[in-house]
């Protein structure tokens, strides 16, 4: 077999999928996986950012897409590009981008390996009962939209940022579930989860679910406030809070 | 077919259009003395930032501070173009050209925004620029329009028929060279330069005649063996240093130089492997117009590990300098501080930071910056950040006032970590990757970062005024005669601002991100300023 024909076999197998991720990803080695982390950080993570989550909806460290990939899908994209989008085509081999695929797909994996000791049937009813968590969450169809929406958060989360969430709230909060306050002209204050704003209006959704706007100029105050989130670090038990921590990781939007 | 024949069809086409448009719209021959002296006539627009200046100054003054609040918007195009909207149009005697992104380039009725034609361009699929297949618009000498491609071809298109006339590769983008900027027509050359300089390239600079687009000159931003400063990069580095060019070049006709900004060493974050100061990265260098002689550089940041590209848009002035008139370059750099170089010398007057700026704490004699902070195995918080105090964005000067006018992001820092990608400092505060949408600043509370529109007093350097924003920008400065500056950001507004005291007099929200910089234009009379965002161009005139 030529080396062209080598390659032309090998792009066939990949365009039909012949070598599923799983197999795949069991063959690389430790040598393998550092070139990926290599190349990555040399040309993806201009864009991507250093761990891959820089690009609203993409997180390539937890294995997040826009819609659901293959590694040769990936590699394909990383070879290709994506036409009207500013992911550019490289010079990459197959090769070399299975590699970088190799490596994020390790990332992935690595990362959602934290061990719970926690049970999910009980964190549910400790959610749904005395922790009332869905005052302000939503899981599915139920539960409030005023705070973050937890239909997918095990896949957008790793388990010990869930219980960091729990036990320290205002920790770190995704710049998209910030909590702002604003004071009318009449003293009315409403305060709620804030979608956008910028030099001129800003853009709520508050505290009764309700979606509001403001000009700044009508405003008497306007500013972020504290989360409403309340640390459970007391308030449940440890087994409680691992419970918890059990189910939210389950939630993958299923 | 027969030459005439065609010709004649090709001249006979765009009359055809203008009168089925009801206008009396033709394309005139623009000469260099033209394009050189653009502010006499302030109707027309004929290069990146008004004249080879670049002090992006309307003279025109129907549109004033007192009348400002009465503007309307006149029309708006739409480009068939999901990509950034960078382009500065120029306009010709009523007759508008931008570049729809990444390639094409249509011709448009100043007056109303209506398409003459469009010249389709569907780069090699190589052409791959970093961050983002955008183009910074068209350039024009007779009755001729140059573009560079995100492929790295330089193209000369027919102004009246949207025709291609000859099209050269610069570099081959297989190389990963790409050319995002506008070309500098300089008499009867085309002066380019290439982009790519975030990864493996050897950049330069070269004039091609305008005529037959033959290479007459070129300028590599890295020297070569035997060259002087080619002992300023380690090993083999100088190769594959990158030094890209891409944002739009000015000419002195006193001294016949032209003056580009140059980018960022390769690779951007690991100045381990490319030890020294790494000339002429991150520096202004002056070339003689006719040669392509170096004649004298100044290097803003020595040996970067921060991505401070110094490919802001180099703008002459004429000041009172220490009682004396100077023939000046004024630059407020990626790196945080802000410059006055005597362009016929390149000496250093001054340097000053114009933002948060902690990696130097001054200079030498010869205007050396003392730096202060290295990327370290754990991380160094270094200000500004990795996109800088104001990126590509150009400013303006109104001799008017006698000011300089520049967006900028302030307070914003980065971690940088030795040989990585530099991390976000803060929590909230992340890294943006260029152009990318946010719809909500990461930053929390307005205070820790945000975009800004400020004035400065060349002479001193310091600041008269400021417009903050919530959010940061992307966008360049317009200055006009009636006493305005016109900005816009991120957020989708574009401002007009009192050039004296920096307050807010008009204000139109325009559905879409503000990456460009205005320009302004008459038509019959009739003073418009344009305007990109999102994927549109608005125009506006007082009703």
């Amino acid at each position: 077999m030529t080396i062209r024909t080598a390659i032309l076999v090998a792009a066939a197998a990949l365009a039909v999928g012949l070598w599923p991720s799983t197999a795949r990803a069991q063959h690389e080695t430790a040598a393998d996986l550092l070139d990926g982390e290599r190349a990555f950080r040399a040309t993806c993570a201009n864009c991507h950012g250093p761990d891959g989550d820089l690009i609203p909806g993409i997180d390539l460290g937890r294995g997040q897409f826009r819609r659901s990939m293959s590694d040769a899908d990936l590699v394909q994209i990383i070879r290709s590009g994506i036409p009207n989008t500013p992911m550019p085509p490289s010079s990459m081999s197959v090769e070399q981008a299975s590699k970088i695929v190799a490596y994020l797909r390790s990332l992935a994996a690595t990362r959602r390996g934290g061990a719970v000791a926690g049970y999910g049937d009980r964190g549910r009813l400790v959610f749904d009962g005395k922790g009332r968590c869905a005052t302000c969450h939503r899981v599915g169809a139920n539960g409030s939209r005023v705070g973050p929406d937890l239909t997918r958060i095990g896949e957008l989360r790793r388990a010990t940022d869930l219980e960091r969430s729990l036990v320290e709230p205002g920790a770190q909060v995704d710049p998209t579930n910030r909590t702002y306050r604003v004071v009318l002209r009449d003293g009315s204050a409403v305060t709620g989860r804030l979608l956008s704003h910028d030099t001129f209006t800003v853009q709520i959704l508050d505290s009764h679910e309700q979606l509001r706007s403001f000009v700044k100029t009508d405003l008497r105050e306007f500013g972020f406030a504290p989360s409403p989130m309340p640390s459970y670090r007391g308030t449940l038990t440890d087994q409680e809070i691992a419970d918890v921590v059990a189910y939210l990781a389950s939630l993958k939007g299923r | 077919m027969n030459p005439m024949t065609l010709r004649a069809r090709l001249v006979f086409l765009p009359l055809v259009l203008a009168l089925g448009a009801g206008l009396s719209a033709q394309v005139t021959q623009v000469t260099f003395d033209r394009i050189l002296h653009g502010d006499r006539e302030p109707q027309n627009w004929l290069s990146y930032s008004a004249t080879p200046l670049n002090q992006r100054y309307s003279p025109l003054t129907q549109i004033t501070a007192a009348n400002v609040k009465n503007l309307q918007q006149q029309w708006i195009w739409q480009a068939r173009s999901l990509e950034k909207f960078e382009a500065t149009p120029l306009v010709v005697d009523g007759i508008m050209y931008t570049v729809q992104a990444p390639n094409d380039v249509v011709a448009l009725d100043a007056a109303t925004g209506r398409p003459f034609w469009t010249f389709s361009y569907t780069p090699a699929p190589e052409g791959r620029p970093c961050c983002g297949r955008v183009n910074r618009g068209v350039a024009i000498l007779g009755d001729t329009l140059y573009m560079g491609t995100i492929d790295a071809h330089l193209i000369a298109i027919d102004a009246r028929s949207g025709q291609p006339i000859w099209n050269v590769a610069v570099a081959n983008a297989k190389d990963r060279y790409s050319i995002t900027h506008t070309p500098l027509i300089v008499k009867d050359k085309v002066i380019i330069g290439t982009g790519g300089g975030d990864g493996p390239i050897r950049g330069y600079i070269a004039a091609f005649d305008a005529k037959t687009g033959k290479e007459a000159w070129r300028f590599y931003t890295i020297p070569g063996p035997g060259e002087p400063g080619h002992e300023t990069w380690s090993g083999e580095s100088w190769k594959t240093g990158g030094v890209g060019i891409w944002n739009a070049g000015a000419y002195d006709v006193d001294t016949n130089l032209v003056f580009f900004g140059t980018g960022n060493p390769a690779p951007d974050w690991d100045g381990r492997q490319r030890l020294g100061d790494n000339l002429y990265s991150d520096s202004v260098v002056a070339l003689d117009a006719d040669s392509g002689t170096l004649k004298w550089h100044y290097q803003f940041t020595p040996h970067d590990e921060l991505d401070y590209d110094s490919t802001q848009v180099p703008v002459l002035a004429d000041v009172e300098w220490q009682g004396r008139l100077r023939k000046v370059m004024l630059w407020a750099n990626r790196n945080g501080v802000m410059y006055v170089l005597d362009r016929t010398t390149g000496e250093f007057l001054k340097g000053k930071p114009y933002v948060k700026t902690n990696w130097l704490d001054g200079f030498d004699s010869k205007g050396r910056p003392n730096r202060v902070k290295f990327p370290t195995p754990e991380g160094t918080l270094i200000h500004p950040h990795v996109h800088g105090a104001t990126n590509w964005a150009p400013p303006a000067f109104s001799p008017k006032t006698g000011w300089f006018y520049v967006a900028s992001w302030e307070n914003s820092g980065t971690v940088a970590v030795e040989g990585q990608f530099p991390r976000a400092a803060g929590v909230n505060n992340r890294q943006t990757a260029m152009g990318q949408t946010n719809l909500v600043p990461f930053y929390n509370d307005e205070h820790e970062a945000y975009g800004v529109v400020r004035a400065f007093d060349p002479r001193t350097l310091e600041r008269k005024w400021e417009f903050r924003m919530t959010d940061i920008t992307w966008g360049g400065v317009l200055a006009t005669a009636g006493d305005l500056v016109f900005s816009g950001g991120r957020e989708g507004y574009f401002l007009a601002l009192d050039a004296r005291t920096g307050s807010l007099l008009w204000k139109s929200s325009v559905g879409g991100q503000v990456n460009a910089a205005a320009m302004s234009y008459a038509v019959n009379g009739k003073q418009f300023v344009a305007i990109a965002a999102g994927n549109s161009l608005f125009a506006y005139a007082l009703p």
